[in-house]
């Protein structure tokens, strides 16, 4: 495997935060690698510390062989970034903001009227081209911050939570594009907080929690652990035994007030099972809902697994 | 090739600058409006010789107007979360600094050329050394857009914050410059406290161009200029690294 992104031992502490602790993992060329982890748990900084725009305490970074440390002008000449928190210029327009980006990165007029062009079209802004950004949706405006990082094409793309806070319409064509940037090559390095989306875009996923990376590993390989972590929330009135509810597929049971939390890697039969047993028991069923897949929990599951 | 990129990374940031922020209130009014209102409380009423008081005029222009584009950037990019994007791109926090420091000095050189030019047709001035003139006015522009490039580096999101401070700053430069009183005029401590600013090297160097009446040896007054130039710009960078996590 050619090496696009590596990590040797990051580590970062703000304060009396700890916000990644001697994080190691390479991504290969062209790969799409997906670094997951609930909020705080240290994907940004870990990013921040990739694209070199923050020192970490210890351990070193490489894009394509370039320590961003050392020479972060020619390390970010390959990479596009679009940071979690990073605005384009609300007072330039859409296509003012991609001529700035492709100035940046030493593209020639002509380079840039192309690509510029090219990208308005498969962002969905031609026509929109001239407004200030200032008037843009949210959507709109993520997706000139992406034109913005890929209009050089880059061989390595880093994206923080690009599609957090967007709508579906919106989600799809940041999707579609950043696969397109994939298929014609690209590494691509995208943080999530949401298992859905690792699952169906990413290759190899890395799991991140409290500043630790707690597994790498194919979507396919961490689903099973993921699957566990599905849960029947539940309310019900009456007195019963708990273990009444336990079954094969039921992993773990929590009790919070009067809610009842069931994990289980089968919501289905689970869901099925409780109903019939508390119609039996003549139990009044008070609320029901079945939850994904949840971060923390397959995070405790890998944890527990590593010790 | 290390520097052809660097210096991209200047220009492109102060082509930016000049897009973005020539056009913002605080650069209008601290830049522009203040600068004339001076120039009218400063003239009007008083019955002085303007051509001596010419060479402290223009120095006060060209500091207000030079120092007005550096303070804005920063705290408003902070602010607007554009100052993370723009370290995405290939530059490092140096090619920025100097990018905003380019943009402050020719917004300065601009204004007070067209300052210049125009009262050379109705003050009478006798430019004794044209070369002196244009090497202080590039001189004092550089070390005052970096004195606010300096003055924007404490780490805040709030441009206003940033205004205030920079007035505490430049005003007392003023008073304690040449330009009220004479460095001809001046005795003792008050004399030791106007080697401080910047602002009086300026005045003096201006002198040695219009006028003769320097008080300085010739040339002193730019050496000066650009050793706070270059004091500034490191103090700038220095700072602004180490405030860059907490901005971004
Ligand atoms: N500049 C900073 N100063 C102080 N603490 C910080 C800073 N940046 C991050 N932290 C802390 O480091 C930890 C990791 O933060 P980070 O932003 O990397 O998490 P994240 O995984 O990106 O979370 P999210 O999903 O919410 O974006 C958090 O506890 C955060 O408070
Ligand atoms: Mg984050």
């Amino acid at each position: 495997m050619t090496v696009a992104v590596e990590a040797s031992d990051l580590s970062k502490t703000f304060g009396d935060v700890e916000a990644v602790k001697d994080v190691s993992f390479k991504v290969g060329k062209g790969e799409f690698f997906g670094f997951l982890g609930p909020n705080g748990a240290g994907k940004t900084t870990t990013i921040r510390m990739l694209t070199g725009l923050i020192t970490p305490d210890s351990g070193k970074a490489l894009i394509d062989g370039i320590d961003p440390q050392k020479d972060p002008i020619h390390a970010k000449m390959k990479m596009g970034i679009i940071p979690e928190f990073g605005n384009i210029y609300v007072d330039l327009t859409a296509k003012e903001n991609l001529h700035l980006a492709g100035k940046f990165y030493g593209m020639s007029k002509k380079e840039r009227e192309k690509r510029a062009s090219e990208l308005l079209q498969i962002l969905k802004l031609k026509g929109r081209e001239n407004d200030a950004v200032r008037n843009f949706s949210k959507g709109m405006k993520q997706r000139v911050n992406i034109g913005c990082a890929i209009i050089h094409e880059p061989p390595v793309l880093f994206l923080d939570e690009p599609t957090s806070g967007l709508d579906v319409q919106s989600k799809r064509l940041v999707v579609d594009i950043v696969t397109e940037m994939k298929e014609k090559g690209s590494t691509i390095f995208l943080t999530t907080h949401n298992i859905q989306e690792a699952n169906e875009l990413c290759e190899r996923v890395g799991i991140i929690h409290e500043g630790d990376l707690v597994a790498i590993d194919s979507p396919e390989r961490l689903r099973n652990t993921f699957d566990k972590t599905q849960s029947i929330e539940v309310s019900i009135e009456g007195e019963f035994d708990i273990d009444m509810l336990h079954n094969d597929h039921v992993n773990k049971i929590e009790r919070s007030g009067d809610k009842l939390t069931i994990f289980t890697d089968h919501p289905d039969v689970t869901v099925k099972r409780l109903v019939k047993l508390t119609d039996e028991e003549d139990l009044k069923i008070l609320s029901l809902r079945t939850q994904g897949p949840s971060l923390e929990e397959a995070f405790v599951r890998l944890t527990g697994d590593n010790e | 090739m290390r520097y052809s990129e660097f210096l991209r990374g200047v220009i492109t940031t102060a082509e930016k600058d000049v897009k973005i922020y020539y056009k913002k209130p605080p650069v209008i009014i601290f830049g522009l409006l203040f600068p004339f209102l001076m120039f009218l409380a400063f003239y009007i009423g008083r019955k002085v010789e303007l051509s001596l008081f010419f060479p402290g005029f223009l120095a006060m222009t060209l500091f207000f107007t030079s120092s007005s584009v550096g303070p804005l950037v920063t705290p408003w990019e902070r602010q607007a979360g554009t100052y993370e994007r723009l370290l995405s791109y290939p530059v490092n926090i140096k090619a920025v600094l100097m990018g905003d420091i380019l943009a402050g000095s020719v917004f300065g050189i601009a204004i007070s050329s067209v300052v210049l030019v125009g009262s050379l047709f109705f003050i009478n001035m006798q430019i004794v050394n044209v070369g002196m003139l244009l090497a202080s006015i590039l001189m004092g522009a550089v070390a005052f857009s970096s004195l606010g490039v300096l003055i924007s580096a404490p780490a805040t999101t709030s441009p206003s914050s940033i205004m205030m401070l920079s007035s505490l700053i430049r005003f007392p430069l003023i008073f304690i410059s040449g330009i009220f009183i004479p460095l001809s005029q001046m005795k003792g401590v008050i004399k030791y406290m106007s080697y401080i600013s910047p602002l009086t090297y300026l005045v003096d160097s201006f002198h040695s161009g219009i006028g003769g009446k320097n008080v300085l040896p010739t040339g002193i007054g730019i050496l000066a200029l650009l050793i706070f130039s270059g004091l500034f710009l490191l103090l700038a960078i220095k700072i602004h690294k180490r405030n860059m996590v907490k901005g971004l």
